[in-house]
C-alpha cells in the first residue's frame, strides 16, 4: 500500500526499495557512510557497490557529512534574471564564510548550488533542508540566516 | 469565455483534502468512467478528445494508451512521471501540492482504462511538500474506497503509491525514470522496446505526466468534444503555462492551448517588469530554442512553435528583457545541462562538458577564435546522436540563442566584454 517501503523488507524486487531506504538510512545516520551504504547493502541483500552506483548518482544522496542545515541556493535561469543565484550566494558566502560545498566549522550549516528546484514563480528562492523559501532578497536572506542561527540544535525546521 | 479546469480548485482553503475535493464535485468522474464505461470506450474518448501528452514531447495519449496490451493475464502498471525538473517549469507542483486527488482521478481512470492495478507516483526528490499531500491524499482516497479493492463495486482494484526521486533531471526521461524506480542511476534506456511492452520490472508501463493525467477526470465529465472544442487544429484542450523571469507577475497560468505568447507575457502575466523592452523568450522550458519579439504573437501550440523551429515543450515561458546578457542566459542553460548528462553517451557526456566550456570562455571575455563557431559544431554533432532526447535538449537552447543574438557572441569575442549588464 502506500507506506513508506519498509528497509527491512526484502524481496525479489528489493532493488526498487533502495532509493527509500537510502533516504531512511540517511535521516538515521545524517549522511550516507561507508556503514550507511553496508547497512542498507545487508537489508536489500545488495552489494555494497550496487547501493554505492545508485547513491552516487543522485545529487540528494550526500556521501559527504554535512551541516545541520544544508542550504540550496537555485541558480536556475529564472531565479537568476531575478538577481538571485550568484548574488545570493556571495551573500551567504560573505555572512557564513563558506564556499559552496562546504560546511561551517560548528557543523551548522552547508552551502550548495542547485539547479532549476520548479519554483521559478517565487525566483529567487532558496531551499533550506525540505523547505522551500522563494522571493529572497538580502534583508530576507540575512534574517532568516540569523533565525536558523538561533535554532536550537535539532530544530530541523524553521 | 475560457473556464480554467486544471486550476479550478487550487485556490481553495484546505484544497489537497478530499473533503474539499468531494465538496466540488471531485471523483465524479472515476464513477462515471469505472461504472459506466468500458476501458475501450475510455482509450476511444481520450483519443477523440486530441488530449497530447504535457511533459514535453506531446504524444497522443490515447494512443499511447492503445499501445498497452490487452491481454487481461499480464500485469501492468501505470507509472505517473511527477519527477518535473524542466528548467522553468513548475506546473506539475502545482498540481500535485494544490489538487493532488485529480492527478489520482486521473491515474485511476488511465489504470481502469489500461487494465493496471499498480500505479506508482514518481514525484521529484525536492518536492517534499508535494509528497507529503500526495501520500496523505492516497491514505484519504483509500479510506473513502477510491483506492484498494472492487472501487466503487467496480470489481477494479488499484494500488498506489508513491515513490521519491533524488535530484536527477534526467530522470524525467520516462525510461530513466523507469531505472530509477527499479532502484538503479537514472539512464535511459534503448527504445524501442517502449514501455508498454517492457517498462517496469519488464511489464507494459503506461508512463504519463502529471499535468496530462488531470486532464482525464474532465474529458470523462465533460466529453471529449468540449476538450477538443479549445485549441488548434494539432494541439487541444487547456494548459498549464508557467511564466517567469522578467515579468510583472509571474505564476501558472492556465488558458487554452493556441492562446497568443504575447497575450500570455502582456496580459496573464502583467508585462515586461519596469517597462523594460523584451528581448528573448523560451517558450517551453529550458531545452526549446528561444525565440526574439519579432516572434511573440506565435499561438503556443505544438505545431505552430515547430514550424517556427521552436517546440511547446512543457509550456514553461521563460521572460528575458534587454538587460539580460544572451551569451550568460546560454552558458547558465548549458552549465545546467552539462551537470545533468548522466553520462552514458559520449556526446553528450564529453559534448555537453566541451559546449560548457566554450561558452563559459565567451561569457568572461576569454573565448577562443573558434569559439562561437565550436559551439555551433558542438550543438550540431550532439544532436541526434544520443539515446535520449537529451542531446537535442542540450544543444537546442545554446545554438539557437548562437543563431538569433549571434552580434553578442561576436562582442563578447572581439571586445572580452559584454554588451550589457544585468540590472
Amino acid at each position: 500500500m502506500l507506506s513508506e517501503p519498509d528497509v527491512q523488507v526484502s524481496n525479489p524486487r528489493s532493488r526498487a526499495l533502495l532509493l527509500s531506504a537510502l533516504y531512511s538510512a540517511q535521516e538515521q545516520y545524517g549522511w550516507l557512510s561507508p556503514e550507511a551504504i553496508q547497512h542498507v547493502a545487508d537489508q536489500l541483500e545488495l552489494t555494497p557497490g550496487q547501493v554505492h552506483s545508485t547513491a552516487s548518482f543522485y545529487s540528494m544522496f550526500k556521501l559527504q557529512p554535512g551541516g545541520q542545515y544544508l542550504l540550496q541556493v537555485c541558480e536556475g535561469l529564472s531565479c537568476y534574471l531575478l538577481d538571485g543565484a550568484d548574488t545570493l550566494v556571495a551573500q551567504i558566502q560573505k555572512h557564513l564564510g563558506i564556499a559552496p560545498g562546504e560546511t561551517t566549522p560548528d557543523g551548522k550549516f552547508s552551502l550548495q548550488i542547485v539547479q532549476c528546484i520548479a519554483a521559478c514563480d517565487y525566483a529567487p528562492a532558496i531551499r533550506v533542508n525540505d523547505d522551500l523559501h522563494g522571493h529572497i532578497t538580502p534583508e530576507s536572506l540575512d534574517e532568516l540566516l540569523a533565525q536558523l542561527s538561533a535554532q536550537e540544535e535539532g530544530a530541523e525546521h524553521v | 469565455m475560457f473556464e480554467p479546469v486544471l486550476t479550478q480548485n487550487v485556490q481553495r482553503a484546505d484544497s489537497e483534502k478530499i473533503a474539499t475535493y468531494l465538496a466540488h464535485g471531485g471523483y465524479a468522474a472515476t464513477r462515471q468512467a469505472l461504472t459506466g464505461l468500458t476501458p475501450g470506450e475510455l482509450v476511444e474518448m481520450v483519443k477523440q478528445s486530441g488530449l497530447r501528452g504535457r511533459g514535453g514531447a506531446g504524444f497522443p495519449a490515447g494512443v499511447k494508451w492503445g499501445f498497452m496490451p490487452k491481454d487481461p493475464g499480464t500485469p501492468k502498471i501505470v507509472a505517473v512521471n511527477a519527477d518535473e525538473g524542466e528548467p522553468g517549469t513548475f506546473k506539475d507542483r502545482l498540481i500535485i501540492e494544490c489538487d493532488p486527488h485529480q492527478l489520482l482521478e486521473g491515474t485511476i481512470i488511465a489504470s481502469y482504462a489500461v487494465g493496471a492495478n499498480q500505479a506508482y507516483v514518481y514525484i521529484r526528490g525536492e518536492f517534499y511538500l508535494g509528497y507529503q499531500r500526495l501520500v496523505q491524499a492516497i491514505a484519504e482516497a483509500y479510506e473513502h474506497g477510491y483506492l484498494g479493492k472492487n472501487i466503487l463495486d467496480s470489481g477494479f482494484d488499484l494500488d498506489v503509491s508513491v515513490q521519491r526521486g533524488a535530484g536527477a533531471y534526467i530522470c524525467g526521461e520516462e525510461t530513466a525514470m523507469l531505472e530509477s524506480m527499479e532502484g538503479k542511476p537514472g539512464n535511459p534506456r534503448l527504445k524501442p522496446p517502449y514501455p508498454a511492452q517492457t517498462g517496469l520490472f519488464g511489464l507494459p508501463t503506461l508512463v504519463q505526466n502529471v499535468e496530462t493525467l488531470a486532464c482525464i477526470p474532465h474529458i470523462v465529465l465533460r466529453g471529449a468534444e468540449w476538450f477538443a472544442s479549445m485549441g488548434t487544429e494539432e494541439s487541444k484542450g487547456p494548459k498549464i503555462f508557467s511564466v517567469s523571469g522578467h515579468v510583472n507577475r509571474p505564476g501558472n497560468y492556465e488558458l487554452p492551448l493556441g492562446t497568443k505568447l504575447s497575450e500570455i507575457i502582456y496580459e496573464h502575466a502583467g508585462g515586461i517588469r519596469g517597462g523594460k523592452q523584451l528581448k528573448a523568450v523560451i517558450p517551453g522550458g529550458a531545452s526549446t530554442p528561444v525565440l526574439t519579439p519579432e516572434q511573440v504573437d506565435i499561438p503556443m501550440a505544438f505545431e505552430t512553435l515547430a514550424k517556427a523551429g521552436s517546440a511547446l515543450g512543457t509550456g514553461a515561458i521563460v521572460v528575458m528583457d534587454e538587460s539580460t546578457c544572451m551569451v550568460e542566459a546560454a552558458r547558465r542553460t548549458a552549465k545546467f545541462f552539462a551537470h545533468e548528462s548522466c553520462g552514458r553517451c559520449t556526446p553528450c557526456r564529453i559534448g555537453s562538458m566541451r559546449l560548457y566550456e566554450a561558452l563559459e570562455r565567451l561569457e568572461r571575455g576569454a573565448g577562443l577564435q573558434d569559439d562561437i563557431e565550436r559551439a555551433l559544431y558542438l550543438s550540431d554533432n550532439i544532436d541526434a546522436r544520443t539515446f535520449c532526447p537529451m542531446g537535442a535538449a542540450l544543444v537546442n537552447p545554446a545554438r539557437s540563442t548562437i543563431q538569433k543574438f549571434r552580434p553578442e557572441f561576436e562582442h563578447h569575442l572581439e571586445h572580452r566584454e559584454c554588451l550589457v549588464r544585468l540590472h
